[in-house]
C-alpha cells in the first residue's frame, strides 16, 4: 500500500512538472503582453509590475492587426468546411466499398501527408498566380487541403468503420434513399467523427504559416505573417508581439475546450 | 465483407479533384523543373538528371540531410519515451483528466511561428525568463551564437511542442485496455515493468506506430519554428533540409536544383515512413506465418 | 490449497451521486472447505463477481475478513494471497508465445526453469495445446485463449485456491462441455479447491459438489445440486433451477390441509402456523395430468394453454382457477380432453414469505 501510494504520489508529481514546463514559456509571453517596453528591455520582472492593457488596444484598434485575425479565421474555416465535406463521400466510399484501386488511393492519399510544405510553396505560387487567386482566401483554403483532405479521410474512414453495414442495410429496405440516409442518419451516427476530424483540419491550417505566407500579400494575409512583418518593421515592439502571440493562441484553447471529450475517442481509434 | 462497387469512384471524385489541384499539379510542376534549365525569360531545356546528380553530390545537401535526419533521430529518442512515460502517470478518470488533456493540447494548437516566437523570447538572455535564468546561474548560453545551444533550445522547443501529441495518442491507448488485463496481471503475480512489456506497450503498439510516423514527418519537415528562432544559424548549424529548400528555391531562384531536391527530400521521406512501418509491424507478420507454420486456424 | 473463511464480509460500492449505495454483497459468513468444488451461481448483478474479488483480493471488502487456513488475509494484495483466478473474457500476453504465457505466472515468482519447463509441458499436455505451445497467443482464437487463461491458473500447483468467474462464455457451445469435464478431472487428479462463477444453471450443477445461489447481493441457499432440485430453501432458488421452474403458487391452511384455489389437495405433515403469505412449490417434474377425478380425489380441474415438445418430453402449460402452472409429462402421453391435475404431495414445498417453511 505504502509504495503504490509513493507511486501515485511519483506520478502527480512528474504530470504537474510537465505541465509546468509546458504553461511556463507561455506565462512568460503572457506576462510580456501587459508590460510596456520600457519595462520589459530595462527590468526583468517576473509579473507585471506596471500592468497595461496597451499592447491589446493597439491590436484591436490597428486594421492591420486585427484583419490578420479575421484572415486567419476565413481560411481555416473555409478550409475545415471544404476538407471535411469531400472527405465524406470519399470515407464513405473506402469504409464500405470495394472498387478499382482502392488501396493505392487511399495509400497514395495518405502520402500527401508526408509531403513536405516547403517542397510545394514554389509551384503553389505558380499555380495560383496563373488562376489569379494569389491574396485570396480561398487560395490557402485549398492549398491546405494539402495535408488535411487525406487526414480527414483517415479519421472519418476509421468512424465509419465502427458503424455496422447493417445500419446501412436496414435503412434502404426502410426506403431510405442514398443521400437522406447519409445526412439524416449516417452524418449523426459519425457526429464525433465528423468533430474529431474538423478539430485536426481546423488545427492543421491556423498553426501553418509558409504556405499561407506564400499565398497572400495583404488582403489575405494570416494573423501569424503580420506578426514577423510588423516586429521587423516597427524595430520591435516586444509587448505587442506577445500579446499578438496570445491572441493567437486564444483560438485553438477554445477549440480544444470545445471538443476535449471527443478527442480521446478520435485517438483510440488510432487515427491523427 | 465490403462489397465491389466500382461506381465507388463517384465518392471518391471530389477528393481527386481536390488532391489534384493541390498536390499532383504542383508536383508535376515541381518534376517538370527538375529536369530543366533556364536563363531566365522564360526559356526552358531539357537537362535530363543533372541536377538530381548535382545535388546528390552537393556537400550542402549532405550536411542539410545528416542534420535532419540527426534532428529527427534525437526528436524520436526523446518524445517517444517521454510521451509513453507521461501517458502511463496520467490520471485514469475522474476531471483531472480533461484539465490535463486540455492543458497538454495547448502547445498543439499555436501557430508554429508563434512558438518559435516564445521560445526566441525565452530563450534570449535579456529578456527571456530561460535565457535569464541560466545567465543568472552563471551558464553562458546563447542560441544565436553557439552551436550546442542553438540544437539544444530547437530540440527543448520542440520537446515542448509535440511531447503531448504522443502523450495524447499513448494515453488513449492505455485508457483502452480493459480492467480485467491488470487484474490478470495481478493474479499472476506481475511486476510493474511485467504490466507494461507484457500488457500495455503491446496494447498501445499500434497508436504508438502512428505516433512514431507523425514525428518522425512532421520534425523531418520542419521549418516555421528553426526558421523563427534560429534562421538556420549560427552559420549553418540548424539548416535543415526544408530551410536549405526554401533558401534555394525562393531565395536564390534556383529553380532546377531546388525542385530536384524538392523530390529527393519527398523520398527520402516516404522510403523512412516506410522503413518505420515495416520494422514496426514486421512482428505482426511472422505471427500469421507462425500460425500458418504451426497448422493452426488461419 | 487452503480452507478459506469469510467472517461477515459485506461490500458497497462508492455511492453514485443522488444515490444511496446499496450493497453489493450483503453481510454473509461462509466457510469453503480445502479441496472443495464449489459453484456460486444467480442471475446477473446479485454480487458473485464481487464475492470473488473480494476472495482473490483484487476488491477489497468494506467490511469482515477473509482467512486463508485460518490466518488473516484481509490486507494482503493480490499477488501475496497466492490465487489463481480465470476472468470471463480471455486474457492472454499477446506478444508471448503460448508455452511463456503458461510460465508467465511461475517466472513472477522466480521458480527455476527446469521446474517451469516441466510444468507447462504438463499444462499443455492436459489442455491439448502441445502442437501449438510455439505460436504468439495473440493469433489464437477465443476458445484457445481461454484455455490459456486457465492453464495460467493450472500450472501453479501451490495455489491456495482456483477461481473461476464465468470461464466459458466466450466458450462454442460443444467445447464448452468438454472443458467444464475437462476441470473436473483436474479437481479430482489435483484437489484445488475451486469456486466456480456462473448464472448457468446447468454447469453450476454439473461442476460443484455444493452450490451456493445468490440473489441480490445475499447467499439464499448453500446445497448439493440435488437439494436445490427437491428443497429449495427460497422460491427465487426453486425458480431459478430447473428448466422449467419451480410452479410456485399461493395456497393456504386450513386444520391441517392445504388447500389450492380453494380446494383441500392434501394434508400437511408439519405445522405451518404464523403469519405471512403462504405459498406451495412443485416442480413440473411431479405435476401430472389425470383424466377424471375418479381415483384421484385430490385432484383439480385445470386449463391447457400450450403444449410444448421439447424433445425427450412435453412440458404442459395449463391454470388451475387462472394461476399458471406447468407439467413435464412423458413423450407420447395422451393430453385428456378436460384434464385434472395432480400435485405429488410428498414433493410440495412450503413458502411464508418466499422462505421454506419445512426446512
Amino acid at each position: 500500500m505504502n509504495t503504490s501510494r509513493r507511486m501515485q504520489y511519483l506520478k502527480a508529481v512528474s504530470v504537474s512538472a510537465y505541465i509546468v514546463f509546458l504553461l511556463l514559456p507561455i506565462y512568460w509571453l503572457l506576462n510580456m503582453s501587459f508590460k510596456n517596453n520600457q519595462e520589459i528591455l530595462s527590468t526583468f520582472t517576473l509579473w507585471p509590475t506596471d500592468f497595461t492593457l496597451d499592447n491589446y488596444i493597439t491590436i484591436f484598434t490597428d486594421p492591420s492587426w486585427y484583419s490578420g485575425y479575421i484572415n486567419s479565421l476565413i481560411y481555416v474555416l473555409m478550409n475545415t468546411v471544404i476538407a471535411v465535406s469531400v472527405a465524406l463521400p470519399a470515407a464513405y466510399a473506402f469504409s464500405r466499398y470495394r472498387f478499382v484501386g482502392d488501396k493505392h488511393l487511399f495509400f497514395w492519399l495518405l502520402t500527401n501527408r508526408m509531403a513536405p510544405p516547403a517542397v510545394f510553396v514554389l509551384p503553389f505560387f505558380q499555380l495560383y498566380s496563373a488562376f489569379g487567386l494569389i491574396d485570396t482566401h480561398i487560395a490557402v483554403a485549398l492549398a491546405h487541403c494539402l495535408f488535411n483532405v487525406p487526414l480527414a479521410v483517415w479519421i472519418l474512414e476509421g468512424f465509419m468503420s465502427g458503424v455496422p453495414r447493417e445500419i446501412d442495410e436496414t435503412a434502404y429496405i426502410d426506403g431510405y434513399s442514398f443521400p437522406r440516409f447519409f445526412l439524416r442518419i449516417f452524418t449523426s451516427l459519425i457526429s464525433s467523427g465528423i468533430g474529431v476530424a474538423a478539430f485536426f483540419c481546423f488545427m492543421f491550417s491556423w498553426v501553418e504559416l509558409l504556405i499561407a505566407r506564400t499565398l497572400t500579400v495583404t488582403d489575405a494575409k494570416p494573423i501569424s505573417a503580420v506578426m514577423t512583418r510588423t516586429v521587423s518593421a516597427s524595430g520591435l515592439d516586444w509587448g505587442v508581439l506577445a500579446a499578438a502571440g496570445i491572441l493567437t493562441i486564444i483560438p485553438g484553447a477554445l477549440v480544444i475546450y470545445f471538443v476535449r471529450n471527443h478527442i480521446a475517442k478520435g485517438f483510440a481509434l488510432g487515427r491523427v | 465483407m465490403k462489397t465491389q462497387n466500382n461506381k465507388a469512384w463517384l465518392m471518391v471524385v471530389p477528393v481527386l479533384l481536390l488532391v489534384a489541384l493541390s498536390a499532383i499539379i504542383p508536383l508535376m510542376t515541381v518534376v517538370n523543373y527538375s529536369v530543366q534549365d533556364t536563363f531566365g525569360n522564360n526559356e526552358f531545356f531539357w537537362v535530363g538528371t543533372e541536377w538530381f546528380q548535382e545535388i546528390l553530390q552537393s556537400e550542402r545537401f549532405h550536411n542539410a540531410l545528416l542534420r535532419t535526419l540527426l534532428f529527427s533521430g534525437l526528436i524520436l529518442a526523446i518524445e517517444i519515451p517521454l510521451g509513453i512515460a507521461i501517458a502511463l502517470a496520467m490520471p485514469r478518470g475522474g476531471v483531472w483528466v480533461s484539465v490535463c488533456l486540455v492543458l497538454m493540447a495547448l502547445p498543439l494548437l499555436i501557430p508554429w511561428n508563434v512558438v518559435g516566437t516564445i521560445w526566441q523570447v525565452f530563450g534570449r538572455v535579456d529578456i527571456g525568463l530561460l535565457g535569464h535564468g541560466l545567465a543568472s546561474v552563471g551558464i553562458d548560453y546563447n542560441y544565436t551564437q553557439n552551436t550546442f545551444d542553438a540544437w539544444a533550445t530547437l530540440i527543448i522547443m520542440d520537446v515542448w511542442h509535440w511531447t503531448s501529441l504522443v502523450v495524447l495518442l499513448c494515453y488513449s491507448g492505455l485508457v483502452a485496455i480493459p480492467e480485467v488485463f491488470y487484474q490478470a496481471a495481478r493474479i499472476d503475480g506481475a511486476s510493474r515493468w511485467s504490466v507494461f512489456r507484457y500488457i500495455q506497450l503491446p496494447k498501445i503498439k499500434r497508436v504508438l506506430l502512428i505516433a512514431v510516423l507523425l514525428r518522425f514527418m512532421d520534425s523531418f519537415m520542419i521549418y516555421t519554428e528553426p526558421f523563427v528562432v534560429t534562421g538556420g544559424g549560427p552559420g549553418n548549424a540548424t539548416t535543415f533540409l526544408s530551410i536549405d529548400l526554401v533558401q534555394m528555391a525562393v531565395g536564390q531562384f534556383d529553380l532546377g536544383p531546388a525542385a530536384a531536391m524538392s523530390l529527393i527530400y519527398f523520398l527520402v521521406i516516404l522510403l523512412l515512413c516506410w522503413v518505420f512501418y515495416t520494422v514496426m509491424t514486421s512482428h505482426d507478420n511472422e505471427t500469421h506465418e507462425g500460425v500458418h507454420r504451426a497448422g493452426g486456424r488461419p | 490449497m487452503a480452507c478459506i473463511e469469510l467472517q461477515q464480509i459485506a461490500h458497497r460500492y462508492p455511492a453514485l451521486p443522488g444515490e444511496a449505495s446499496a450493497y453489493a454483497v450483503q453481510p454473509l459468513s461462509q466457510v469453503w472447505q480445502d479441496g472443495g468444488a464449489y459453484a456460486l451461481l444467480g442471475p446477473s448483478g446479485c454480487g458473485k463477481t464481487t464475492l470473488l474479488n473480494i476472495i482473490s483480493g483484487l476488491l477489497r471488502a468494506s467490511a469482515g475478513r477473509v482467512l486463508f487456513d485460518g490466518v488473516d488475509v484481509t490486507g494482503l494484495s493480490t499477488e501475496r494471497r497466492n490465487i489463481a483466478q480465470v476472468f470471463q473474457f480471455p486474457v492472454v500476453y499477446d506478444t508471448l508465445s503460448v508455452a511463456d504465457n503458461l510460465a508467465f505466472p511461475l517466472r513472477n515468482r522466480g521458480l527455476k526453469s527446469a521446474e517451469i519447463e516441466t510444468r507447462v509441458a504438463t499444462v499443455l499436455q492436459l489442455l491439448g495445446l502441445e502442437h501449438m505451445a510455439r505460436v504468439q497467443a495473440r493469433s489464437l482464437n477465443a476458445d484457445d485463449k481461454q484455455k490459456i487463461s486457465l492453464g495460467r491458473g493450472l500450472v501453479r500447483t501451490d495455489v491456495n485456491a482456483i477461481l473461476f468467474d464465468e470461464p466459458l462464455t466466450v466458450i462454442d457451445p460443444h467445447l464448452k462441455w468438454k472443458l467444464r469435464t475437462e476441470l473436473k478431472k483436474i479437481h479430482q487428479q489435483f484437489g484445488h479447491t475451486m469456486i466456480y462463477v456462473t448464472h448457468d444453471q446447468t454447469e453450476a450443477l454439473t461442476f460443484a459438489e455444493r452450490v451456493i445461489v445468490m440473489y441480490e447481493g445475499a447467499v439464499v441457499q448453500i446445497g448439493t445440486p440435488q437439494e436445490l432440485f427437491e428443497k429449495p430453501a427460497h422460491t427465487f432458488v426453486g425458480k431459478f433451477i430447473g428448466s422449467p421452474g419451480m410452479n410456485v403458487l399461493p395456497c393456504a391452511t386450513d386444520a391441517g390441509n392445504l388447500l389450492l384455489a380453494g380446494k383441500v389437495i392434501g394434508k400437511l405433515p408439519y405445522s405451518a402456523s404464523g403469519a405471512g403469505q403462504l405459498e406451495l412449490g412443485i416442480r413440473p417434474e411431479y405435476v401430472s395430468l389425470v383424466a377424471t377425478a375418479a381415483g384421484n380425489p385430490d385432484s383439480l380441474p385445470a386449463v391447457i394453454a400450450a403444449v410444448e415438445d421439447n424433445g425427450k418430453h412435453f412440458v404442459v402449460r395449463a391454470s388451475i382457477n387462472d394461476l399458471p402452472i406447468s407439467a413435464i409429462v412423458r413423450e407420447g402421453t395422451v393430453i385428456p380432453e378436460s384434464p385434472r391435475i395432480m400435485l405429488d404431495p410428498a414433493k410440495i414445498n412450503l413458502y411464508r414469505n418466499s422462505h421454506l417453511v419445512n426446512a
